[in-house]
């Protein structure tokens, strides 16, 4: 080996606490690069297989009933590659024990072979025998959550007939990949479950021999979408087609793709940040490494080294810490996306689900991290060459500080010499000095933004589940009732207040855009079920016309005054045009609220509800629930403290769950970088404060000159960080946001305290180092030290 | 070394300053370390330059080594212009005729002493091995050593190891015994007669000892920036005769 090269590890292994410290930096903004970009390729390119292996359907075709003949039109329909119609209907399982019932979807499968469209993954047991009708397949997550097992029986209410079934297997489907409760928005996988049955015994249960009330449709790669649409529409009216929709409006698809572009979304903010950050604080820490081998340098030289086998040489160094750095980045990114992955599996339900990297992560982490420490070396390097190797192997003139003395020449009047040596370093290097405030500032900001958002999300489950909906349970009915429903409601022991609202679904449109969603009628001043605005105060619903989410007038560019295009999909399917009038504050789904007498009117079924909102006294809750059980008209209960569960693990188990690792990685950054620049002080000013000890100062007034300038530089620094931190939290919040759930951009006082708080300790903390390693500091050689 | 052989040719002496100036600094607060000096170094001698602190000894030392370049004036190394030499042909020039010892020997510390002088040798045209030129300053039973195993004294003549190997034209010598004891300080001046004896290098000693004067050849005696004297030794004295 060459002796350089020897140099070059010995060198390493002298300073391999700040290299450590170096890579571990830029590993940080590698990890967080690798393994969520990692994570998106992977969901993507897992949810692409599996939609392709079970032929998951283009187009979602609902209606009332038609004859199986009207399938081969439907396939006839040019661009539709295969069809399938099927029997669904919603079902209620009553468990032994459960007070509440618990709402399914049935749906038929093909009594011979597999389906053609929407195939299932069976994960247990077998498949249906078509000759007994008592069978079922159950979905595998409800299975699971319930402690069902194939070989079990179960009881399940469909049409009013209440039938025992023999579990034979448990399967899982790409078209319930995310299943909610109706009525809600957050998966539960104890609360709704999905039961198969074979086409015959379905259509028994549900009056539907020779007939069917789904049709299922996969397209050729060519189709014209819309085309297939308005075609599968025309033909099926005269049967009570409630309208024809895509995969892209499909109710479990949108919420697992809205959960991989919120994921997609903080890709592209956040990695690159803690990347920007970690590339700042390596340009400086390497440049200050390189100007302490100034004299090395300026001795290789002298031997007759050219500038370029120098430049090699350090060149080497750096890329051994910088590819060092990030290739731990990625490894650590790769086994923490893995980890992660598997939380994913749980959450998404996918059967498979295999960590890919995308390349290009690596690629940039890795060119981010070296181009950064070879820019930092590269310009002390030319500086160096610029002197003659006799310059460079002597010690550097003292710095000049004439100017920076006369700047200060005012403030000296009541200022000690040492205040006096803080400041003028201060002024004399403003470049350096403002490194170090940019660096602490950064740091400051990622913590206080992504605190920030930490809090943002604990408002929204506030806002949601405390302020607007003031309920204990929801009631839904099986169709619209009279709402003589609500007065026998209201009659139950333990019901303290009921109001009735009525949801229908409907397509939404202003302009070009479109929202398949529902409008909620509620009281013109509900009480328990509100919208809020801005300010969290109820909006009074008018009648003439229709309150919005703020989610859903951003998706539709739609502001007070405009007129709302309502396409209802139930009972006489008017198409409403009705005028915006007021914005609500609601963070959870994109809801439209109308008052219900208007919607009913609009309808023409007057004094209908399709369910209520009850606030109940606790006490007597499991009596209300078993009375409920029994109601023929109730479709489901669900209870606002489960919703609230429901949503809070959606919050934590998806794009959200990331949040915790970001702000634990802030914490580290930001302590990187303030013990850096104390570090990067103290070696420059080691040689200032053993003479200022040799002097007669005590340790504590020449640590003084250090601390000092410390605490100068990080007291600058908090005002750039908190500003730094509230345009970070405004990004972050909108990168969070779904359509599922808004993240308010709150820029919290509490944040930014704590925020501060953690800068103020980093800076302790490393003062503390610092002063602990200067008063060990051997006083003779350290005066001896050559620069 | 570009036209090595020709402009000078062979008889030409070592070095050649002329009106060589050295001024640090600008208005008022320059520095003026050298004045216009002329002076002609014959080839194989010993010289020692000597001059009390801020002279302008090792100055000069530093722009005929092609570590620095003067403010005005012409230095030649065997007839060539250093002062007209690019970045590159000084770099070529240390390399393949200069050996430089220093006050404080600037060995790097992370090399054994056996690596510091083959970090030297590897870059040379006709080298010796490191053992051989360790062998010479009679350190080779310490080559594996690392600086900070070995003394003072040990260092430096690992220094010297190290700038002999190649075996260079000149060898500049900036204080060498400046940080040693007078025991040690002897051997170091002893190792440097020989070099100039057994490899008929052209030796430049810097220092402030006028002791050191009686090894040399030549004696060049500086102050404030200007050469004072030259005196020719007739006879040079051993080191061990020196007076410390």
């Amino acid at each position: 080996m060459r002796p350089l090269d020897r140099k070059l590890l010995r060198d390493l292994w002298r300073i391999k606490g700040q290299a450590i410290a170096i890579g571990a930096v830029i590993a940080v903004g590698v990890l967080l690069l690798v393994m969520m970009t990692g994570l998106v390729t992977s969901l993507d390119e897992t949810r692409r297989t599996y939609y392709e292996r079970y032929r998951l359907a283009d187009v979602f075709a609902p209606l009332t009933r038609a004859p199986d003949r009207v399938m081969t039109e439907l396939a006839a329909i040019p661009g539709v590659a295969a069809a399938e119609g099927r029997v669904a209907g919603g079902a209620l399982i009553d468990l032994p024990g459960a007070d509440l019932p618990l709402q399914a979807q049935a749906v038929s499968l093909p009594d011979f072979g597999a389906p053609r469209v929407n195939d299932v993954y069976l994960t247990d047991g077998r498949r249906l025998d078509p000759d007994r009708a008592d069978e079922i397949l159950l979905l595998t997550s409800f299975a699971r959550a319930q402690g069902l097992r194939p070989g079990d029986t179960l009881s399940a209410t469909m049409k009013g007939a209440r039938r025992t079934f023999r579990v034979v297997g448990l399967a899982q489907s790409p078209e319930f990949l995310y299943t909610t409760p109706p009525g809600e928005l957050a998966p539960d996988d104890a609360r709704f479950g999905v039961i198969w049955m074979s086409r015959t015994a379905l259509a028994a249960a549900y009056d539907m021999e020779g007939a069917f009330n789904e049709a299922l449709l996969s397209l050729g790669p060519r189709a014209n979408a819309a085309a297939v649409r308005a075609a599968v529409d025309r033909l099926l009216a005269p049967y009570g087609g409630q309208g024809a929709y895509g995969l892209e409006d499909h109710v479990s698809n949108r919420f697992v793709s809205e959960e991989i572009a919120g994921l997609r979304t903080t890709t592209t903010v956040v990695p690159p940040i803690f990347l920007a950050v970690a590339a700042f604080l390596l340009t400086i820490v390497i440049s200050r490494m390189v100007q302490a081998e100034r004299e090395q340098i300026g001795l290789l030289k002298a031997f007759g080294y050219s500038n370029l086998a120098v430049t090699v040489h350090y060149f080497k160094m750096i890329l051994a810490i910088a590819t060092a750095g990030a290739l731990a980045g990625c490894l650590l990114g790769v086994a923490a996306g893995r980890s992660m992955v598997e939380f994913y599996l749980t959450f998404f339900k996918f059967p498979f689900l295999v960590f890919q990297t995308d390349p290009a992560a690596f690629v940039l982490g890795v060119l981010v991290s070296v181009l950064a420490a070879s820019a930092g070396g590269l310009v002390v390097l030319r500086g160096v060459f610029a002197l003659t190797p006799a310059t460079a192997m002597r010690p550097p003139t003292p710095p000049n500080y004439a100017r920076a003395g006369r700047i200060a020449a005012g403030l000296g009047a009541w200022l000690d010499q040492p205040s006096r040596m803080v400041l003028r370093r201060i002024t004399r290097q403003p470049g350096r000095m403002a490194g170090a405030v940019v660096g602490i500032a950064a740091g400051l900001a990622l913590c206080a933004g992504l605190l920030s958002i930490l809090d943002s999300f604990n408002r929204v489950m506030d806002i949601t589940f405390d302020l607007a909906d003031r309920s204990d349970v929801t009631v839904t009915f099986v169709e619209a009732q009279g709402d003589k429903t609500i007065l026998e409601l209201q009659r139950l022991p333990g019901v303290i207040a009921v109001e009735p609202m009525r949801v229908v679904p409907a397509v939404l449109r202003h302009g070009l855009n479109t929202y398949r969603g529902a409008v909620h009628g509620l009281v013109g001043a509900p009480r328990l079920n509100r919208a809020l605005d801005q300010d969290s105060r109820p909006i009074r619903l008018r009648e003439e016309g229709v309150i919005l989410a703020v989610a859903l007038a951003d998706i539709l560019e739609i502001a007070p005054g405009d007129a709302l295009t309502v396409d209802v999909r139930e009972g006489r399917q008017p198409l409403l045009d009705l005028p915006v009038i007021g914005i609500a504050e609601t963070l959870v789904g994109a809801p439209a609220y109308m008052e219900i007498g208007a919607l009913n009117r609009a309808l023409r079924e007057p004094h209908r509800v399709s369910g209520a909102v009850l606030r109940i006294d606790t006490a007597s809750g499991p009596a209300i629930y078993r009375t409920l059980k029994d109601m023929p008209a109730v479709a489901g209960v669900s209870l606002k403290a489960q919703a609230r569960d429901a949503v809070q693990s959606l919050i934590d188990s998806g794009a959200g769950a990331q949040r915790f690792v970001m702000a634990g990685l802030a914490f580290v950054i930001t302590f990187g970088v303030v013990y850096n620049a104390a570090r990067i002080a103290q070696a420059e000013r080691t040689r200032d404060i053993a003479s200022l000890r040799v002097l007669g100062f005590t340790r504590g007034e020449a640590a003084f000159v250090l601390l000092g300038e410390l605490a100068v530089v990080t007291l600058a620094a908090l005002p750039l960080g908190l500003a730094l931190g509230a345009l970070l939290a405004t990004g972050l919040a909108e990168g969070f946001s779904t359509d599922l759930y808004q993240i308010p951009a709150l820029y919290s006082a509490r944040a930014c305290g704590v925020a501060v708080l953690a800068v103020l300790t980093a800076a302790l903390a490393s003062g503390w180092l610092v002063k602990r390693d200067l008063d060990r500091v051997d006083l003779v050689s350290a005066l001896k030290t050559r620069e | 070394m570009p036209g090595e052989t020709s402009a000078g040719g062979r008889d030409s002496p070592a070095f050649t300053t002329r009106g060589l100036t050295k001024v640090y600094g600008e208005g008022p607060a320059a520095v003026h370390a050298l004045r216009g000096v002329d002076l002609e170094i014959p080839r194989g001698e010993m010289v020692v330059l000597l001059g009390p602190s801020g002279s302008g000894k090792s100055t000069l030392l530093n722009i005929i080594g092609g570590l620095d370049r003067p403010t005005a004036g012409t230095a030649l190394f065997q007839g060539q212009d250093l002062t007209a030499m690019t970045d590159a042909h000084l770099t070529r020039y240390r390399r393949d005729h200069v050996g430089f010892v220093f006050q404080f020997y600037n060995l790097m510390p992370s090399l054994t002493a056996h690596e510091n002088v083959e970090l030297v040798t590897e870059i040379a045209r006709d080298p010796m091995e490191p053992d051989e030129a360790l062998a010479l300053v009679g350190l080779h039973a310490r080559a594996d050593h690392f600086p900070a195993e070995l003394s003072g004294g040990e260092q430096q003549r690992v220094a010297i190891a190290r700038a002999v190997a190649k075996r260079p034209t000149v060898l500049f010598c900036d204080e060498p015994t400046g940080a040693l004891d007078s025991t040690t300080g002897r051997a170091v001046l002893g190792v440097l007669r020989d070099v100039n004896e057994t490899l008929g290098a052209t030796v430049l000693i810097v220092t402030h000892a006028a002791a050191t004067a009686g090894l040399a050849d030549q004696v060049v005696h500086f102050a404030d920036g200007r050469i004072r004297a030259v005196e020719t030794n007739a006879t040079k004295l051993s080191p061990d005769d020196i007076a410390w």
